[in-house]
């Protein structure tokens, strides 16, 4: 399974990374992305997750060829 | 209906006019305007700010304001529907957003556009990044209910 994950903001920071690609099996939910990607960092709290640019919760499935997005609350306006 | 995202400065006057004259088919057919303008201060939470950098994630933050916009047309008779945004480097005094939203009577203008801006806060994926006078940087790290 291929996942492209991508980081913002704060959180991209946080990880000094801006995306992963992952190339995995046994990825079965946006969390275990989280889990796969960064194995010793637990995910900060208020964090957001996007499937395909689309909000989502960390128990959402995850496909092959899926882009994964992490960013904290947004602030814009 | 149309969504902006500015690398560079906008001047939000000049976007509605521009729009506004280019939208024909409104003619005649709208009664109210609401315009709200979003502007950066030089101050934020006590300190002195000289400026501020706005991220945002392409693509998901366009598929964002238009599902947003899309939601207000829904609910309220909105005839246009204008959102213009900054990202990049941004300076005190520069316009941050605007929201421009047409409708036949002023009620509804009021509604959607206060709508469409209050869910720009909470759901668009942008993030700003402070530099103070101090010389320090902050990110923001979450926006206020506007309706508290």
């Amino acid at each position: 399974m291929s996942i492209k994950v991508r980081y913002f903001a704060s959180l991209k920071e946080n990880i000094g990374r801006s995306e992963d690609n992952l190339e995995s099996t046994g990825l079965s939910t946006v969390g275990d992305v989280w889990r796969c990607a960064n194995p010793n960092k637990t995910l900060p709290d208020n964090t957001l997750a996007a499937v395909n640019m689309e909000y989502v919760e960390l128990n959402s499935a995850v496909k092959d060829g899926d882009e994964v997005a992490f960013f904290p609350p947004v602030t814009g306006g | 209906m149309a969504i902006k995202i500015c690398p560079e400065p906008f001047d939000p006057w000049q976007e509605i006019q521009s729009y506004q004259g280019l939208a024909k088919d409104m003619v005649g057919k709208f009664g109210a305007t609401s315009i709200f303008i979003g502007t950066m201060r030089d101050f934020n939470e006590g300190d002195d700010v000289n400026g501020m950098t706005l991220e945002h994630y392409p693509g998901m933050t366009e598929k964002q304001l238009e599902k947003i916009v899309a939601e207000a047309i829904r609910q309220w008779p909105v005839i246009d529907a204008l959102v213009v945004h900054r990202v990049g480097d941004i300076l005190p005094n520069d316009p941050i957003v605007l929201v421009a939203v047409w409708t036949s009577h002023r009620g509804d203008a009021f509604d959607a556009s206060r709508f469409i801006m209050e869910e720009l806060k909470s759901r668009a994926p942008f993030w700003k990044k402070e530099l103070l006078k101090s010389q320090a940087e902050r990110w923001l790290v979450k926006n206020t209910d506007g309706y508290l």
